[in-house]
């Protein structure tokens, strides 16, 4: 059942997939698959159908099919996209690879240890949290006091991927999580001192050498390198001996 | 499952290819690639040139002939590259200092690319002086 069983004629593309499984697929290695894709076809629906219909044990993640859970985060290409919204024939080219994000340990095929992501994310807290503007005369079930919703970060982890530095700074905070503090800071979440304070050294926004491939390859426009370099402008601003 | 170490999973993820694999990357890539590679350019010859200034303990003589050798044509090729270096290293390293005090912080492409035409003049402005003299 190729294409979602959608008609129409079809394009064969022949996806690259890293394979890795522990002990069994140990170094990785590419796999060659065929799929008959039509203009439609997402990277994320070829491989639900290799799996489907060749290889059961092809392991990747997904949720929502639609850019808003952050799961299906993987390299097309060598690009960090959502798979879920990168169409196969956009990718103009008879071969894709597909490979798990960088930076993140690998834990089979295309699934990397998000917790990694977590480590480095949450000590900012959840500040891309807001209260919902959406039906705020609703009734809340029995314990929950307010309805919040996410902001634009989605946790996909597409940006620690394309970042250059962030493969060799396993303590470096990254660009999400850097973004998180900024908007901390914005939002007035907590004390300015302490926000600076836990994102002024080399694990926070010293960190970054500038390259700007995370708000590149963000999905979700947190643009958060130009975050970073805001909240660098706040570390400096701090200092100035004429600030106190 | 555990999950392995990023070094061993596969041999993509190691750090030169982190830093230095252009797939997928853009304009702010190639710039952050091209400080790191003319930093180290020019560590290198800051390395070679204090080796070379150890020629002066061997008196007189001996540094006037190394004189003439640095100033045949093909040295000055080499200097031609310690220029290009000096100059893409500085003017861009100038324009990482600056986006990252938070401005120009949208325009930093075009900020790369009037650094690189800067240093283009710059460049031939220094070849002529250096080969016209
Ligand atoms: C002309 C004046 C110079 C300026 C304005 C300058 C500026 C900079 C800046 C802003 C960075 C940090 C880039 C980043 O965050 O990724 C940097 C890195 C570096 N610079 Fe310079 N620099 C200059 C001269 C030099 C010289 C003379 C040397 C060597 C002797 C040198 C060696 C390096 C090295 C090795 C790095 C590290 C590269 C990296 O981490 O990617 N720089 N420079
Ligand atoms: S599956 Fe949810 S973002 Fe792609």
């Amino acid at each position: 059942m190729s294409n979602n069983g959608r008609p129409g004629p079809k394009t064969p593309v022949t996806l690259k997939i890293l394979r890795y499984k522990p002990g069994s697929i140990d170094p990785p290695r590419y796999d060659t698959f065929q799929v008959d894709a039509d203009p439609l076809m997402t990277v994320l629906d070829a491989l639900e159908e290799i799996r489907a219909t060749e290889d059961p044990t092809l392991a990747y993640r997904h949720s929502c099919h639609h850019a808003s859970c952050g799961t299906c985060a993987m390299k097309v290409n060598g690009k960090d996209v959502l798979s879920c919204v990168t169409k196969v024939l956009d990718q103009k080219s008879d071969v894709i690879v597909v490979e798990p994000l960088g930076t993140m340990p690998l834990v089979a095929d295309l699934v990397v240890d998000m917790g990694d992501f977590a480590r480095r994310y949450e000590p900012a807290g959840l500040s891309f949290v807001r209260e919902s503007e959406y039906l705020t005369e609703a009734q809340t079930p029995e314990g929950v006091e307010r309805y919040t919703r996410f902001e634009s970060c989605i946790e996909c982890g597409i940006c620690l991927s394309a970042c250059p530095v962030a493969n060799t700074n396993a303590s470096f905070i990254g660009p999400a999580g850097l973004a998180a503090w900024y908007r901390s800071l914005q939002k007035g979440d907590g004390e300015r001192a302490d926000i600076l304070a836990a994102v002024d050294s080399d694990c926070g926004v010293w960190g970054c050498h500038g390259a700007m491939e995370c708000t590149e390859a963000c999905p979700s426009q947190v643009q958060p390198g130009d975050l970073i370099m805001y909240l660098r402008r706040e570390v400096v601003k701090s200092k100035l001996p004429w600030a106190h | 499952m555990t999950p392995i170490p990023i070094q061993q999973a596969t041999r993509r993820r190691k750090a030169l290819r982190a830093w230095f694999d252009p797939r997928g990357r853009g304009l702010g890539f190639i710039a952050f690639a091209l400080q790191r590679i003319t930093g180290l350019g020019l560590v290198l010859y800051l390395l070679l040139h204090m080796a070379v200034l150890t020629t002066l303990l061997q008196g007189e003589s001996a540094w006037d002939q190394f004189v003439a050798f640095a100033k045949s044509p093909i040295m000055l090729l080499f200097d031609l590259l310690l220029i290009a270096g000096i100059l893409i290293h500085g003017l861009n390293g100038l324009r990482v200092s600056i986006v990252g005090l938070g401005f120009g912080v949208k325009q930093h492409k075009t900020f790369f690319w009037i650094m690189m035409l800067l240093s283009a003049l710059l460049f031939v402005y220094a070849g002529w002086l250096l080969f016209a003299h």
